[in-house]
């Protein structure tokens, strides 16, 4: 199952082109700079963008094609705004019940009770959105997109406009949503750390166009695309919780490259975690030194691909057991030790942010 | 105090204020609507008619209606043919006549109160599966309700105080046509100050209050807003 859509139009000197198949599962992050055309393909989608001769296929099911525009309330999608849109003439229980009431019972697949548990907005029912925090208005507007029962859902920088307290609160919800329903997610974000920790696929947009798609652990590595060329240039690799050291108080993660020794989290042994791996954290050798470093995760990797990165420095993707991952390292040193496609070399890994 | 013909007078006056509001309210308001929302070139030629009562003299819209809806007008003649009256001098001419000039009172502040919603929550409602009309009803109109309140009263009062287009297209009928205005101007001429006090007074007290209690709501209202 998959999105397909097509999008052409122009608009006050802005050209929009945007061509994407996306899978119909999962979370999708339209990333790129503000003013790309990020929120206008989301509202294309949504049909609050009339682009005409665009097409769209959500699933089997077209909603814009040559013969037929579905007018957005005949949509089955859920929009979750950036600046929250909640009535405020509502109370909560009523806003959620806004979208709820509207849609057909035998269709309803979310319950009143199931959203309200999932987004804690339980003590909101009664209130009215003029007296809700920043945090708990983006849980009640995502809650009451859920109760349309969306085939879609999509989500224009929900965390945008809150502040790093209320965005920490939020996003513990976004992987449950993740996690507990199967609806797929269109994502619009231009944090790339929102991205790294949600997504599972990526499209990269630039003035109007895509400039690239695909899943996430290999958009983050494509030395071609300007993700891995950044500062904060960083691999996501998905693994599995195995064991944990009570002495050293440790946790052992397995990826298909190895095994991760991270600090001691509680997570229950068999939880699949994402972890991320900046570029810079990770440095080459030729040899494997198991004693005389202190770094305990070094894994065997081969070089794939060489870019530069600035005038000192180069990108390296590598893969691990057939994952990718980033290795910023200066040109010195990729001179020295003689690096090019296809060298096995030993990656040497400095830190680890687990994204639980 | 108040004589038969002040109360009938006073009687007549609300019932055409009455009327005149709320045949304004259902006209009104989708043409505020289409103001607020249009991306029409016409709209600024459309806006510039609807506000053309606020500096024309009464008198000048009183003639020009009297014209239409006199038994030689294109509309009192087509009422005439159809065995109808024509609207002159008529308490339904009056309605007519009030209509037009309290028209701005209404579509004004009803336009304002619907660009101040701003497209968003009506896009909300689309991606909440509400219909055109649905989303209109159950967000557009209680969201501008101070804008409601404002072009209701505003409207109201405003008829009230008709005064010009009444004595053109009215005349002084008791019962019919002779609303309080006319009253009064009927006292001041005959040296009647008393009569003329209790009237003008009470018009005055009313008009403080409603718009006193508009303020006092609108700004309620807003309170609740986030």
């Amino acid at each position: 199952m998959t999105i397909e859509a097509r999008f052409r139009f122009a608009r006050g000197g802005f050209t929009f082109d945007a061509e994407l198949t996306v899978p119909a599962r999962g979370v999708t992050a339209i990333f790129g700079p503000s003013g790309c055309g990020k929120t206008t393909l989301l509202r294309a989608v949504a049909g609050l963008e009339h682009a005409p001769d665009g097409y769209l296929r959500v699933g089997d099911e077209a909603w814009q094609d040559r013969q037929r525009f579905v007018p957005c309330h005949r949509r089955p999608l859920g929009y979750v705004f950036q600046e929250v849109g909640l009535f405020a003439h509502l109370t909560v229980r009523h806003n959620l019940e806004y979208g709820l009431k509207r849609v057909a019972a035998d269709t309803r697949r979310v319950a009143f009770d199931e959203a309200v548990a999932l987004l804690r907005v339980a003590p909101l029912l009664d209130r009215r959105p003029a007296g809700l925090s920043g945090g708990e208005r983006q849980r009640v507007a995502i809650a009451r997109a859920l109760l349309t029962s969306p085939r879609l859902l999509l989500m224009d920088e929900p965390l945008a406009a809150l502040d790093q307290a209320s965005k920490g609160e939020i996003l513990p919800f976004l992987d449950r949503l993740h996690e507990e329903l199967e609806i797929p997610v269109l994502y619009v974000s231009h944090a790339p750390d929102e991205v790294a920790r949600l997504a599972d696929h990526l499209v990269l947009m630039h003035d109007g166009r895509v400039a690239a798609s695909g899943p996430i652990a290999d958009m983050m590595t494509r030395v071609d695309l300007p993700l891995a060329h950044g500062n904060d240039a960083e691999a996501v690799i998905e693994a599995t919780v195995v064991d944990h050291d009570d002495r050293y108080h440790l946790t052992y993660l397995t990826f298909p490259g190895g095994r991760f020794t991270v600090n001691r989290k509680d997570l229950p042994v068999g939880r699949r975690v994402r972890l991320r791996v900046a570029a810079r954290d990770v440095s080459l050798s030729l040899g494997y030194h198991s004693t005389g470093t202190s770094i305990l995760n070094i894994f065997p990797a081969r070089v794939e691909e060489i870019a530069d990165a600035n005038p000192s420095q180069v990108t390296v993707r590598l893969t691990a057991g057939g994952v990718p991952m980033l290795s910023r390292i200066t040109r010195k040193s990729a001179a020295a030790l003689g690096l090019s496609p296809g060298v096995e070399v030993y990656a040497q890994v400095k830190s680890v942010a687990l994204l639980a | 105090m108040l004589t038969e013909a002040d109360l009938t007078a006073l009687a007549l006056t609300f019932r055409l204020a009455g009327l005149t509001t709320v045949i304004l309210l259902f006209l009104g308001t989708p043409l505020a609507w289409w103001l607020a929302n249009t991306r029409c070139r016409c709209k600024t030629w459309v806006e510039a008619a609807v506000a053309l009562p606020l500096v024309l003299p009464p008198t000048v819209l009183g003639f020009y209606l009297l014209i239409l809806l006199g038994p030689h007008g294109p509309i009192g003649g087509a009422m005439q043919a159809l065995g109808g009256q024509p609207l002159a001098f008529t308490f339904a001419g009056l309605v007519v006549g009030s209509v037009c000039y309290s028209l701005p009172f209404v579509v004004q502040p009803l336009r304002d109160a619907f660009a101040a919603i701003g497209p968003r929550p009506m896009e909300v409602a689309a991606t909440l599966r509400a219909a055109p009309l649905d989303r209109f009803f159950t967000v557009a109109v209680p969201l501008a309700r101070p804008g409601f309140l404002t072009a209701a009263v505003l409207g109201f009062a405003h008829t009230v105080g008709e005064f010009g287009v009444v004595l053109m297209i009215g005349g002084n009928i008791p019962g019919e046509t002779q609303v309080l205005s006319i009253a009064i101007y009927d006292h001041v001429e005959r040296l009647d100050y008393g009569h003329a006090h209790w009237l003008a007074g009470g018009l005055l007290a009313l008009s403080f209050f409603l718009l006193l209690a508009v303020y006092t709501v609108n700004r309620r209202f807003r309170g609740m807003q986030p």
